[in-house]
């Protein structure tokens, strides 16, 4: 309550509106090539499209697993398995949060046990996420290894957890955001980093 | 957005706005394929303590709670009226409140007489949801109903559902009946005048007592079970009698659409309101439910553990839930 009251009066005499301060760090080409340059470097570390699945986690991860699956399509004509992961009722901070975040479902239909799974996501900020998404994953079966895509690594880890594959790095701080936009979901491919609206 | 879930109890589906019966029923879609996993278990509830509290003998709704719980890792225990305190003398709010001074997160409750858990949920901080409170309501019965219709048919507005037999004792039916016609479902109620509730007329549906005209335009028929055990006076010459003119067998079925569903809450009896071959054959969905059963407990025992947790958190300090996150 307090905080909102400073900040009205505060940002009028700076004379900046808050939302319109969006810096492009990543335009549809960039985003194109590093999505490309990823495709290639997972079908080189693992040696071909023959033993790894994609996993997506909701909601942009998925569809960037889903980018991935159709790039490599093209330069393997290969379909790898592709699987959508909602980690929501796995967090670790449901305790903390309001009302219960909606539930979308897992959808995995294919068998993990052997498999190298390539863990997809938009962002890669706290890693909590992504600790989430590797206990989802196990209660699937046991993958021969589990890697992490990420189009953005933001930095401020909170645990142990790096990405094998990273789109680009960008320094923020912590009053900062990063917002992917793709166009499945969002009518155009970009990211921005902004200040923190909330 | 989408409606979020504010609600400490689910006591009955007459309380309920359309907008939150479908956000069960999505989130309750969602909870499904948990159950066709290898493992069948996510860590939601790790920590929280869910008591099943029965005073009248229950089977199967029992035993799909307790699953939905342990399938969200909560720890679970059960009471059940006979064998316990209440055999004793005590009261019903006592229970309660020695229930509350355990520490445990949510109450799943079911009781003889209608509107105990309404009752207890006014005295007490644990979330109660209403497992069947005597011929008033039955919420999460009806919400995997719901969910099975929405599944097999693709909707609910607009479809026909028809309850025949006893619908006076029923709280299936009840709840069926706020919750179908609050998602836009025609609702027949078909059965002996002795068994048809008086105020049919005014929750919005048809009445009927002849079978073969309704089962010829419903979509989906669910079939109650005769419960002798709330009738202390005979309301039907006899359960042949009964059988012939409100029971579904084969020869009866040939008048009903090709897509007819045909639904029960359990436990069927036999050669009453089901025959063999149409309890197994091809238009029973009477397992479907019994799986939804599951989804649809968990779904609504995640929605509540949230509300749950917020007020408690409330209790130590109502600022520090909205600042940082």
């Amino acid at each position: 309550m307090k905080l909102g009251v400073s900040r009205a009066i505060f940002l009028p005499r700076i004379g900046r509106p808050m939302s319109a301060e969006e810096k492009k760090v990543l335009d549809q080409e960039g985003m194109d090539r590093a999505l490309v340059r990823i495709a290639h470097e997972i079908l080189e570390r693992n040696k071909g499209a023959e033993h790894f699945a994609l996993v997506g986690i909701r909601t942009r991860g998925a569809l960037l697993a889903k980018r991935f699956q159709s790039i490599i399509q093209e330069i393997e004509h290969q379909t790898i398995p592709l699987g959508v992961l909602d980690i929501t009722l796995y967090r670790d901070d449901l305790t903390e949060i309001g009302a219960q975040p909606q539930v979308h479902g897992t959808e995995i239909d294919f068998d993990l046990n052997g498999k190298i799974v390539v863990l997809v996501d938009d962002v890669l900020f706290t890693g909590r996420t992504i600790r989430c998404a590797l206990d989802a994953i196990i209660d699937y079966g046991r993958p021969k290894s589990i890697q992490l895509a990420a189009l953005i690594d933001r930095g401020h880890r909170e645990l142990p957890i790096r990405a094998d594959y990273v789109g680009k790095n960008i320094p923020t701080s912590a009053g900062e955001e990063v917002v992917v936009r793709l166009t499945e979901s969002d009518n155009r491919d970009e990211v921005v980093v902004r200040r923190k609206t909330a | 957005m989408s409606t979020a879930w504010t609600r400490k109890d689910l006591l009955g589906l007459r309380d309920l706005t359309r907008e939150e019966i479908e956000l069960i029923l999505k989130t309750a879609e969602s909870f499904k394929e948990i159950s066709t996993r290898p493992i069948k278990k996510v860590p939601t509830l790790r920590g929280r303590t869910v008591v099943n509290f029965f005073f009248e003998p229950s089977t199967r709704t029992r035993a799909s709670f307790e699953i939905a719980e342990k399938r969200l890792s909560a720890d679970t225990l059960n009471f059940s009226g006979s064998g316990s305190s209440v055999e004793k003398g005590e009261t019903l709010l006592d229970t309660g409140k020695n229930i509350e001074a355990l520490k445990v997160d949510l109450v799943v409750m079911r009781h003889p007489a209608s509107g105990a858990p309404h009752r207890l949920a006014r005295h007490i901080k644990p979330g109660i949801i209403n497992a069947g409170d005597g011929t008033n309501e039955h919420p999460t019965q009806a919400l995997l109903d719901m969910l099975t219709l929405k599944e097999k048919k693709g909707r609910i507005e607009g479809l026909h559902v028809a309850f025949v037999g006893d619908i006076l004792h029923s709280r299936v039916a009840r709840s069926n009946i706020w919750g179908l016609t609050k998602l836009g479902a025609k609702v027949t109620i078909c059965g002996p005048r002795t068994l048809l509730p008086v105020e049919a007329q005014t929750l919005g549906v048809n009445v009927s007592t002849n079978l073969d005209e309704v089962i010829h335009d419903a979509d989906a028929v669910t079939l109650l079970r005769i419960q002798l055990e709330r009738q202390q006076e005979p309301f039907f010459p006899s359960v042949r009698e009964y059988a012939k003119t409100f029971g579904i067998n084969q020869e009866r079925l040939k008048r009903a659409k090709k897509d007819l569903l045909i639904m029960h809450p359990g436990p069927i009896n036999r050669g009453v309101e089901l025959s063999d071959e149409v309890a197994n054959g091809p238009h029973s969905v009477i397992l479907d439910q019994v799986t939804n059963g599951i989804a649809v407990r968990m779904a609504v025992l995640y929605l509540l553990s949230g509300v749950i947790r917020k007020e408690k958190n409330e209790d130590v300090d109502p600022v520090a839930q909205y600042s940082g996150h």
